[in-house]
Order: C-alpha cells, then structure tokens, then sequence
C-alpha cells in the first residue's frame, strides 16, 4: 500500500506538487493520470527518496522508502527505462540489480524470460534497444526482486499493441495476487482498461480520484450544438452548471432530458445529446484538466 | 454489468522482511560497474598499456645512465598519474551523467554508502596499478639494462614508493572531489585540467611577480606542497604544508560536494 499524505513540492516560487493526498490500495491497480508536467513524475521521485518533499510525506507498506532495508525486495520502481548507461548489456544491467539485492543468479535469467527478452537481446547493448525493449529492461529491473508494491511512470510508453496487452496482463496478475501496483500514464485508453482505482492530476493538484466506475458513472451529459456558446448560456440562465472542452462538447450534471427542454426553449438545434457515461475516461479527463492544460480554455467564456 | 477484478488482500503473500544490504555487496557491484562498459574497460586496460609503452620509450630512447629503475618508475608514473583521476571521477559523474543514479538510489537510498563504497573501490584499483606498474617497471628496467649493456640500477627504495603511492591516492581524491562537486562527468574532467594547470600557472605568475605571495605561497599551493612527494621524503614543515594545502583545496571542497550529493535530487 501507498500513502501520500498532503504532499507538496515547491522550486523556488512554482509549485510542482500542490497539497496531493492518496492511497494506493494493495490488491489494486491504481492509475495516476495527468498532462505532461502535471507532477506525476516528481510525486513518484519523492515516493522513492531521490527528491525531497517540501512537506507532507509519502510511505509505502508503512514506512518511508529510505528506511526499507533492501527496498528492490519490496518495491520495484520503475521512473524512466531510459536512463541506463548505453554501454552495458540488458543482462549486465539486470545482473547489477540482482547483486544489489542479493538474490540467486537465477532470477536474471528467469526475469528475462517473465518480460519475454530473448537471449540475443539481452546480450546487446543498451544502446541498441528500441524503447519498447528498454521499457521491458526497466520492468523486469522492477520485478527481479519479487516485490509486494510496483511504482512504474509511463511503462507502456514505447511499447507494441502486444506488448501493451502484455503488461496490462502481468500488472491485473501482480494485483490479484495482492501486490500494489501505481502506474502513471497520459495514455488515457491503457489506463482505462487496466487501473481499478484513478487518481487525475493537473498543474500539481489533484483533480478527481476515485474508482473507475465512480468517476465514470459521474458523467452526466454531454451535448453538441451549432454554437456550444449559446447552450452553454442557456443551461447558465436556468441555473445548470455546465463545461465546454475545447472540441465544442458541453458537458453538465444535469439529466439529458433536462438539456434537450432548455435547447428546446431556448431553440438551440442540438447536434448531439446523449448520457456520458459511454463518453470514456478521455473526455472526463480533457474536461477535468482543461483547466491546467497549456492551451488553458474552456469554462465557457463568462464575460 | 462488467465482471470487475476487484479482489481483495485474499492471496497476499507470506512475506519476509528482507535483511539490509551489507557494504561488501555494495563493493562488489561497484567495482562490477567500473569494468562492465567498453569505456570503463579501456580506462582500467589503458593503465597497464600506458606503462608498457613508457617502458618501452625508456628502453629505447633513454642514455645509458639514465637506465635505472628511477627513471621507468618516473616514466610510468606521469600517464598514470593522469588516467587515476580519471576513473575516480567517472565512477562518480557516471550515476549523473548517464542517469543510472535513478536506479542506483532507489536500490540503496543511502547514497553515503553508495559513495563509500565507490572511493573504496577506486583507491583499490589505484593501489593496485600501483603495483601492476612497479612490476611492469620492474621487466622493462630488467630487459633495458641487459639489452642496454648496462648493470641493472634498482635505485627506488620502499619509502620512495610509498610516498608515490600516496601522491597518487592523492591525485584520485581530487577527481573523488571534483566527481561529487560537478556530478557530471565533462564538468569534472574540464574541471580536473583547470585545477591541475590553470591554478598552478596562476600561483606561478603570483610567486614571480608579487613578493607577498612568496611567504604564503606554501601554505596555498596545493599543487607544489604534491610535487614534493615525488622527489624526496618530506620534511616536517613540508608535511605541514601538505596538510594546510590539503584542507584548503581538498577535504573543505570534498565536504561541501558530498552535502551536495546527499540533498540534491537525482532527475
């Protein structure tokens, strides 16, 4: 299990992590989401010692990272499969990792065969791996120790449709059998299918988080018109809170019968109406980070 | 509708807590990681093929005289004295440079212990070449003064050999304190050649051209207090003067890189 408790991170006068609290349940795969630079990758850092918290903490099983005494064996992290000398070998790389945590020199080989490397592979350089095989390197790193918890930021970058699959099989396997597994991604459709809980985070703060049929079921409505402007308008007169995303879709708690009455009245001709909860984590998650995205927009223009 | 895995803590595990990470292995996967890449090869090889090629020089192109074990030892010693700082500051600079300090410290988060065990493997592969060069010395004089037609000369005694030894752990303590100063391995090398001619040159100039300089120039320059080392044996003050020298221009930057390296954040 992970708990991040209040944590923040300040540079100087900007905030990266902003006041973030969650719970990475074990037995769950839990999806932390967010645009890029939206402060996934520094809360992971922090969650593993190599960067100080300004305040708050982060302990995985209980404890802060610094103080497991062999943490390979109880957490396997995973922050950028890039970031490996390019001279050495796959198996060289996976045989340090193993030395590191004291384990039998078997288990380079076994987790080798686990992330499906081959032989040949393993015995190229670093420098001569695609991405998709790096990240491969980089989660069998994460696995050789047999960990109870996975922190893992962007592992389904760079890889296959296959592979894609491939890891969603092994992480919804480590989870059932009662390991912790946090991924980050901005790969929004990966994440949908794979992570059981959802934490969404744009510009430091967190933004939604809870189960995925949860935020899901919150959907409401989403409608389409000629002027989304002017529906927006007409839902605000009749006191309906709603949002627009930057691709027209406006968006509101409010039931569809609801919206297709106030259309109506105010004689919008609607070119789309319909529930959101078929809408898919994507548009939740454009809406819900409109607000922090570089391209800032949306809210209706409330002049 | 859908069937969702949710599964609770059922089939946890048994689980052990692991015991911690002893120093011993730490070394071990530190020297590894010294050998393991074309590179750091080549800097370990480059020191036995230095003193062959400085023999082999010596051999060839030095008179008569001057075919003593002094002066294969002296030969020897200059490209070793160069690559030595060299491997201390890329055992170092290489968990920045090439970033593998993000897995490095997540798999032993004391960073202390992981620079301990560095700047013990690298004084140990110092010491050691140390030896490998006094044997490869030790056949070219051999084979010199035979091909040479001259008595073989062993004119470096235990005592001269020590104090060479030391100058050069010395020397891998500097490029040990520019590597956890610069983390970063071009810095650091740039960084080496500044400090080990840019600043002798500027105390050079001092010393010639500012007489107040000369009465305080043993207690700053480093670099002379060394040189020492390599001629004749130390006399107190000169003692002194290295360990003045020393605080000033080694362990006082040594400490302020090793603060650095345990707060900075490894990106």
């Amino acid at each position: 299990m992970i708990t991040i408790d209040a944590l923040t991170k300040t540079y100087g006068g900007f905030t990266a992590v902003d006041d973030v609290t969650f719970t990475a349940e074990a037995g769950r795969v839990t999806g932390f989401l967010g645009p890029n630079g939206a402060g996934k990758s520094t809360t992971m850092r922090i969650m593993v010692g190599l960067t100080p918290a300004s305040s708050g903490s982060a302990t995985i099983l209980g404890r802060h990272f610094a103080e497991l005494p062999n943490p390979g064996r109880e957490v396997g992290v995973l922050l950028d499969a890039s970031a490996q000398h390019a001279g050495r070998t796959g198996r060289e790389i996976l045989t340090i990792a193993q030395r590191t945590m004291g384990l039998p020199r078997g288990a380079v080989a076994e987790t080798l065969s686990r992330v499906s490397l081959t032989d040949e592979e393993a015995d190229r350089r670093v420098r001569n791996y695609s991405l998709g095989m790096r990240q491969r390197l980089g989660i069998a790193t994460a696995l050789i120790g047999d960990p109870e918890v996975l922190i893992l930021d962007e592992p389904a970058n760079g890889l296959d449709p296959a592979g894609i699959r491939w890891m969603r099989d092994l992480l919804r396997d480590f989870a059932d059998q009662g390991g912790t597994v946090l991924l980050s991604s901005h790969l929004l459709h990966e994440i949908e299918v794979i992570a059981d809980d959802l934490v969404v985070i744009g510009n430091g703060r967190i933004v939604a988080q809870g189960s995925k049929q949860e935020l899901l079921a919150a959907a409401g409505t989403l409608a389409r018109a000629e002027q989304p402007g002017a529906l927006h308008r007409a839902l605000a007169d009749k006191g309906i809170t709603a949002s627009t995303s930057a691709d027209g879709a406006v968006r509101t708690e409010a039931d569809p019968a609801v919206v297709g009455q106030v259309a109506l009245a105010a004689g919008i001709a609607l070119t789309e109406l319909r529930p959101a909860d078929g809408a898919g984590l994507e548009e939740m998650f454009l809406e819900l980070t409109a607000a922090s995205q570089r391209e800032g927009n949306t809210e209706g223009a409330a002049a | 509708m859908s069937t969702t895995t949710a599964p609770t803590s059922a089939h946890r595990r048994e689980r052990s807590t692991p015991g911690p990470i002893p120093m011993t292995r730490l070394l071990d996967t530190e020297l590894r990681k010294m050998f393991d890449t074309r590179a750091g090869f080549w800097l370990m090889a480059s020191i036995g093929i230095a003193a062959v090629l400085a023999s082999a020089a010596t051999m060839l192109f030095a008179p008569d005289s001057a075919q003593t074990y002094e002066s294969y030892s002296t030969a020897i010693g200059f490209p070793i004295a160069v690559i030595l700082p060299m491997i201390a500051i890329l055992s170092v600079t290489g968990e920045w440079s090439q970033r593998t300090g993000l897995t490095t410290f997540t798999l032993v988060p004391s960073r202390g212990r992981v620079i301990a065990a560095k700047l013990l493997c690298s004084l140990g592969i110092g010491v050691a070449s140390m030896f490998v060069a006094l044997a490869i010395g030790a056949v070219g004089n051999l084979l010199g003064s035979t091909l040479n037609g001259v008595d073989t000369s062993w004119n470096v005694d235990p005592t001269q050999f020590a104090l060479i030894v030391l100058a050069n752990v010395l020397g891998m303590l500097i490029g040990f304190m520019l590597g956890v100063l610069v983390r970063n391995s071009a810095g650091a090398i740039v960084g080496y050649f500044v400090y080990s001619f840019m600043i002798p040159t500027v105390f050079g100039l001092l010393w010639t051209f500012q007489d107040w300089f000369r009465d305080i120039q043993p207690w700053v320059d480093f670099q002379s207090a060394q040189t020492v080392l390599f001629d004749n044996t130390p006399s107190g003050e000169q003692w002194a003067h290295l360990g003045v020298t020393g605080l000033i221009w080694l362990i006082v930057p040594t400490l302020i890189g090793l603060r650095m390296v345990m707060r900075a954040e490894v990106k």
